[in-house]
């Protein structure tokens, strides 16, 4: 009897303790971990709730993953930063119409000794040809994300085959941005990060920006919403309004207005109507 | 890290844990609600499973058995991806929209919990077994009275035993991340809170908020050792 | 005192038991009736334990048959007081309380513990009682069964001479209450002051079954002899 009391005693405390599934207005967005790592969504969200009285739960992972958990029908919105990728998406159907939000853009970070001699340029495919002909120490993402999707483009603009180096200057880690700029900064690497990742990232021993401000270093986000037609469960008034929001000028306004340290992360450039 | 860093990061950890911060009670209120839940669910399942390994005679008990031992080191990411992809909405569980929420959190680390209880529990009973059979069929007692018997004379090693399985859920990252989603306000627990402070870089966050972890898991270790020590003195070990 | 007799007598027909391919009795024919206690002598490793557990119905013969009253051996009407009885983890009169039947079991305990004059000690864990104390409360446990017969293997051979004398004492209250007491020891002298009469079993066989008197003052097989001159059997 004493027992049977005990667990339900405790069944009733699990009740209060466990947050129920049941959230009046809530939608789930696959994000990047760029954006959520960066305080973005922490700085846009409870605006977002003000205004529309929607939750937003993000689940950030890389454009990759995040993709996939909106094609398996696990997200109602994705908030994404790999063009083509995206534009595959909508293409095959999975999303219903991508926009586009905003830019960051990539920096090469690398050690203050600067092997590859490369600290100050602009000129990324020439900096990416001279790490590679230095064989100086690489820490690639090689998890599929939007940031290892632009890496790998630039070495193919750069004419290097970057499997060469694997296992000797050419490091995969197969990890988020945190996780490669935490390897690069404990074996004095380059690597390659988003400037919102690096700017709020505190663990960066002797790294430092190596390249930045290359036109090609721009890296475009885009929304789209799951598509209902495939995935009935989707949430598609409250995610549309989620994306109505962030590219009406009221959403731009308040990307622009995101700082940290004094500096703008994310640059707004919606034009309000799909983009593909 | 540096010296100074740990330095740093027991203060962090001491200013978490008096910053009455809503946000940090939340977290760990839900690791707490979650690995308990896990916890107690996968008891319920796993002593009668265990009991019955232990004392019954059935083909294919060594190979359940050696399975379930096995099985207490699953790799919780094994688990997580396995509980994934039957929540997910594409999944044969995907109607109830449970991924991403502590629900499934609960689900995945009920698995994790579950064979260790199995296993543990069924160790504790069979040596119990081993003493008590005798005397309690004298003592004329029915199969399923010898059972209760059996788990409440096994109360404190079984207690151990649910301490391991609290400890393995309290400890685990890997599952709750994939079907939680490390969602803030909603998923983020302590462990999937340090691996997102790592990821950041922000180390001393990140140990302070292990180093918080660590005290609970105390907490809750000595609040069972007492609880213990009170019932051997009136129940005898 | 009772309408039926249900264990009584009891019935050994050309018993035999092995353990696998080790022969631990054979051949063992005896009638077990009501009156003064059954001592079951012999060395160690003769086969008494085996032999009270087959009595009592814990162990089926390989070999033979075993009628008990009625009815076959069976725990419900017989009692075993093991040579180290485990105690169950919970308080002493819990313990005695444990294999009783019908209601009102925490009086009856309690008057049972009187008894055996271990009242003081009704709330405290039976696993942290000395030797003797256990005996006592497992003597006490197995009366609760309210037995016609009392097993008893060896209950003293790890006891100090009080202990000893307090649960023969307590063994003797029992007997007097009409229960058939039937206990192996190798303490001659316990035998010589409980016994009614004897059976002497070695190397699996019973070799006697006499009357007390007549089994100290004159035994009939050489191994006895040999036995009570306190020589090693083989």
């Amino acid at each position: 009897m004493r027992l049977l009391r005990l667990a339900l005693a405790f069944t009733a405390i699990l009740a209060v303790t466990v947050p129920s599934t049941a959230q009046e207005k809530s939608i789930t967005v696959a994000s990047t971990t760029s954006t959520e790592n960066s305080g973005l969504f922490k700085y846009l969200l409870p605006l977002f709730k003000q205004k529309t009285g929607i939750d937003v739960k993000v689940v950030a992972l890389g454009t990759g993953q995040a993709l996939d958990v909106g094609r398996r029908g696990d997200a109602d919105v994705v908030f994404v930063h790999a063009k083509p990728l995206e534009e595959k998406f909508v293409a095959d159907g999975e999303g219903v119409a991508r926009y586009e939000v905003m830019y960051n853009d990539f920096v090469i970070i690398g050690p203050k000794s600067d092997p590859a001699k490369i600290a100050g340029s602009k000129d990324v495919v020439e900096a990416f040809k001279k790490i590679a002909a230095a064989k100086a120490s690489f820490i690639s993402r090689g998890d599929k994300s939007g940031t290892h999707v632009a890496e790998l483009r630039h070495w193919k603009e750069a004419g290097i085959d970057p499997a060469a180096g694997k296992g000797t200057w050419y490091k995969e880690i197969g990890q988020g941005m945190g996780a490669a700029l935490n390897t690069a900064s404990s074996s004095n690497s380059y690597v390659l990060s988003d400037r919102g990742t690096w700017i709020s990232f505190k663990n960066r021993g002797d790294l430092q920006i190596a390249v930045e401000g290359d036109k090609r270093l721009f890296n475009q986000y885009g929304v789209m919403l799951v598509n209902p037609a495939k995935h009935p469960n989707v949430k598609k008034d409250l995610g549309q309004t989620f994306i109505d929001w962030i590219v009406s000028p009221e959403g731009q306004k308040a990307i622009a207005a995101y700082q940290i340290a004094g500096q703008q992360l994310f640059f707004p450039n919606a034009t309000g109507k799909p983009a593909s | 890290m540096h010296m100074g860093d740990f330095s740093q990061a027991i203060l962090l950890a001491f200013g978490l844990m008096t910053s009455g911060d809503p946000g940090l009670w939340q977290i760990v209120g839900l690791s707490i609600a979650v690995s308990l839940s896990a916890v107690l669910i996968a008891t319920i399942l796993g002593l009668p499973v265990g009991a019955a390994l232990a004392l019954g005679r059935f083909p294919g008990r060594d190979a359940l058995t050696v399975t379930f031992n096995a099985a207490m080191g699953l790799p919780p990411v094994v688990v997580g991806l396995l509980i994934y992809l039957l929540l997910s909405r594409s999944g044969p569980l995907g109607e109830f929209g449970l991924l991403f929420t502590p629900k499934a959190m609960v689900i995945a680390q009920a698995f994790l919990v579950f064979p260790i209880i199995v296993a543990l529990s069924r160790q504790v009973i069979e040596d119990l077994w081993a003493e008590y059979s005798e005397q309690l069929r004298s003592l004329g007692s029915s199969p399923l009275k010898s059972i209760g018997t059996l788990l409440w004379d096994g109360r404190f090693s079984l207690v151990t035993t649910v301490l391991a399985g609290f400890g393995r859920a309290a400890a685990e990252v890997g599952a709750i991340l994939i079907v939680g989603g490390n969602i803030d306000g909603f998923t983020r627990t302590m462990t999937t809170a340090i691996a997102l402070e790592t990821s950041k870089g922000d180390l001393p966050l990140a140990l302070g908020l292990g180093i918080v972890l660590l005290a609970i898991v105390v907490l809750v270790n000595i609040a069972a050792w007492m609880v213990r020590g009170v019932g051997e003195r009136f129940a005898g070990a | 005192m009772r309408m039926l007799a249900h264990s009584l007598p009891l019935l050994l027909d050309r018993v035999a038991f092995a353990a696998g391919d080790v022969e631990i009795l054979r051949d063992v024919s005896l009638t077990i009736s009501g009156g003064q206690p059954t001592i079951l002598l012999g060395p160690n490793g003769a086969g008494k334990s085996v032999l009270l557990r087959l009595c009592h119905g814990l162990l089926t013969p390989t070999a033979g048959t075993i009628r008990a009253g009625n009815g076959g051996a069976s725990t419900e009407h017989t009692a075993l007081v093991f040579q180290r009885p485990v105690m169950l983890r919970r308080s002493v009169l819990a313990n005695i309380a444990y294999g009783m039947r019908g209601g009102n079991t925490h009086t009856r305990a309690s008057e049972l513990l009187q008894r055996v004059g271990l009242s003081h000690l009704a709330a405290r864990p039976a696993r942290k009682l000395s030797g003797g104390e256990q005996q006592r409360v497992a003597l006490a446990r197995a009366w609760g069964r309210d037995p016609e017969i009392l097993f008893l293997d060896e209950p003293t051979a790890s006891l100090d001479p009080a202990a000893t004398r307090a649960v023969e004492e307590i063994i003797g209250e029992i007997a007097a209450q009409g229960v058939k007491i039937v206990m192996a020891t190798h303490d001659l002298g316990q035998a010589r002051r409980l016994a009614g009469d004897v059976l002497f079993l070695h190397c699996g066989q019973l070799y006697e079954h006499t009357p007390a008197a007549e089994f100290f003052a004159a035994p009939k097989t050489p191994e006895a002899a040999a036995f009570l001159r306190g020589d090693l059997l083989t």
